[in-house]
């Protein structure tokens, strides 16, 4: 089932120059009940304004079009106190640095049951709720830790404190921007786990932004691969990657450098990835493309389907399917 | 044995009782253009070993050689060690002059290097060395703000071999660049450690980048050498129960994808 569809998103921001800028543009994916989608892309592709924009924490200036489907609503056109019991309550979502998304001078305990409060629980049960939440994300002995602060937390810890908190008011979609970026290898594979079992466990729907394929090769079921603000590729995240439909994804998939076996770094893509506010025209990809031909240098390539839940916004998809090489 | 050597490393920041040490009797050595990787976690001490290398800290204990020479804090060592030891920062814009245009950035060390520094036009040994590292030499006119990552990161790389050094201090060198920019990155060092003969000092906590770049890999945790050996050797019989686990957390697309578990499991 449809949890969240996300239809033709834009969003502007203003520039420096006074013109606005598409860093979303024209982006539509779903988030099904149950599963992971994740969203991958480079500096500039508008992965975390995607995910900003479903959660209504924009920037000022930003203006957002599209459409936000959500329940049988369009959050986007909805009230706005419609619009905030969505984003408050049942959509959630942790952050790459838990220190500056908690509040330093509250409890862990305080900031975990502060929803819970909200829903006028007695105090006891908060407390039972809250040791329940943290010992549920792996924080070791919750009943000493419930009235500790964040600083006291080393980032593992404080990163499963802010899961826990996403997860309180038990919310149907988790929004998680690079939550394990900032963490140490050892200590990502075990909040990655976590988030993994949670899945298993109660069926979370998540919707996972990541710049690291591994990551979410790791954690998703969907992927949703984006270049310059728009949908370069999705599907399902076996297929895509195994057999990439677009050369942006195939680009990506070659430079992530193996642990498991020798490898030699990939031949590189030309360039840097194509900023918003100079965006080349018709397929943004082109001047770093290895398959560009003229057609690419003029028409913008549409999103399509090209196979069952495989959709590419490529005009010579069809010829990187088929195995295709320059 | 005539390339780095560090021996019996103790490095400690602070004083009395809030004396932290952050390395704890390390011994390696680098030899000529060989590459050592050195890796582990946060607060395992290998940036700290890297910046004594480079002459930004100071030993607590132990001493570091170069080429025979014992090597004490940047300022107090031989003209040639100076230049022969360079670093490449993990964030190539902060580690530039902004208000320096790229030219005078490559350039400026050759003032304080007379020796190194090129017979007859300066602006064409800035604008062969720019080619060197990709980058076309217009970019000498630019300031590092006008500059993506990893050109940065290039300008950098531009910087350090005007000096014409013999060893490289790399500290996470391509961690912060996108993905597909990294790629470019790590060709572009092996293509120069090739052409040049260069020794490498290469800190990094991504084991797959280090797999591919590294002759040989030391695995730190605590401010200890926990264990070294030939990267091959590391990656594929570990000895160490550390770096078993170190290996055995660390993500590889190959195996999510081709055993639809994940890897960590």
């Amino acid at each position: 089932m449809t949890l969240l569809d996300v239809r033709g998103l834009s969003v502007l921001l203003p520039s420096a120059s006074g013109a606005a800028v598409p860093v979303v543009d024209e982006v539509s994916f779903a988030v099904h009940s149950g599963s992971v989608t994740g969203l991958i892309g480079e500096s500039g592709s508008g992965k975390t304004m995607t995910a900003m924009a479903v959660i209504g924490l924009l920037p000022e200036g930003a203006s957002c079009s599209g459409e936000l489907w959500w329940a049988g609503e369009d959050l986007l056109a909805a009230d706005p106190a419609r619009r905030r019991r969505a984003r408050g309550r049942e959509i959630a979502m942790i952050f790459q640095d838990p220190l500056a998304a908690l509040n330093p001078s509250q409890t862990i305990g305080r900031q975990v049951g502060e929803i819970l409060r909200r829903d006028g629980l007695p105090r006891a049960r908060v407390r039972e709720r809250v040791l329940a939440a943290l010992e549920r994300v792996g924080v070791p002995d919750p009943a000493r830790r419930i009235g500790q602060y964040p600083h006291q937390f080393s980032g593992g810890l404080r990163q499963r404190a802010m899961i826990a908190l996403a997860l309180a008011g038990e919310p149907r979609l988790l929004l998680a921007d690079e939550p394990t970026t900032a963490l140490d290898v050892t200590v990502q594979a075990r909040v990655l786990d976590l988030l993994r079992r949670l899945r298993a466990e109660t069926g979370q729907a998540m919707l996972f932004v990541s710049h690291d394929l591994r990551v979410i090769a790791h954690v998703a079921d969907e992927v949703v691969v984006m270049y310059a603000g728009r949908v370069a590729e999705r599907g399902p995240v076996r297929q895509v990657f195994r057999a990439p439909h677009h050369p942006y994804t195939r680009a990506l998939v070659e430079s992530v450098p193996a642990v498991r076996a020798k490898s030699v770094p990939a031949e590189p893509l030309p360039g840097a990835p194509a900023s918003p506010l100079a965006r080349p025209a018709g397929c943004a990809f082109h001047p770093r493309c290895p398959l560009a031909r003229d057609r690419c240098r003029r028409e913008r390539p549409e999103v399509r389907a090209l196979a069952p839940g495989r959709h590419t916004a490529c005009h010579f998809a069809e010829e990187l399917a088929a195995g295709a090489r320059p | 044995m005539n390339g780095l050597e560090v021996t019996g490393l103790r490095v400690r920041y602070g004083r009395g009782r809030r004396a932290h040490e952050a390395v704890r009797g390390v011994s390696l050595e680098v030899g000529p253009g060989e590459t050592l990787a050195l890796v582990g976690e946060s607060g395992s001490g290998k940036t700290s070993v890297a910046r004594v290398v480079a002459g930004l800290a100071r030993p607590a204990e132990g001493t570091v050689a170069y080429e025979g020479t014992p090597l004490g804090p940047v300022r107090s060592r031989p003209a040639h060690v100076q230049r022969g030891i360079q670093m490449i920062f993990q964030d190539p814009r902060s580690s530039l002059n902004p208000r320096m245009r790229v030219g005078a950035i490559v350039a400026e060390a050759w003032s304080a290097h007379p020796g190194v520094a090129p017979p007859g036009d300066p602006a064409e040994a800035v604008a062969a060395l720019l080619g060197d590292v990709g980058l076309d030499p217009g970019v000498a006119g630019r300031r590092p703000g006008a500059l993506s990552g990893g050109q940065c990161q290039r300008v950098g790389i531009a910087r350090a071999l005007a000096l014409r050094p013999r060893l490289l201090v790399c500290d996470e060198a391509v961690s912060a660049l996108d993905v597909s920019v990294q790629a470019q990155i790590l060709r572009l060092l092996i293509d120069l450690r090739a052409a040049h003969g260069l020794a490498m000092l290469f800190i990094s906590h991504d084991l797959g980048v280090v797999r591919q770049i590294a002759d040989r890999t030391a695995v730190m945790r605590d401010g200890e050498l926990v264990e070294q050996g030939g990267t091959e050797e590391i990656f594929t019989a570990p000895r160490h129960p550390y770096t078993r686990e170190l290996l055995g957390a660390a993500l590889d697309l190959g195996a999510a994808l081709d055993l639809g578990e994940g890897v960590t499991g």
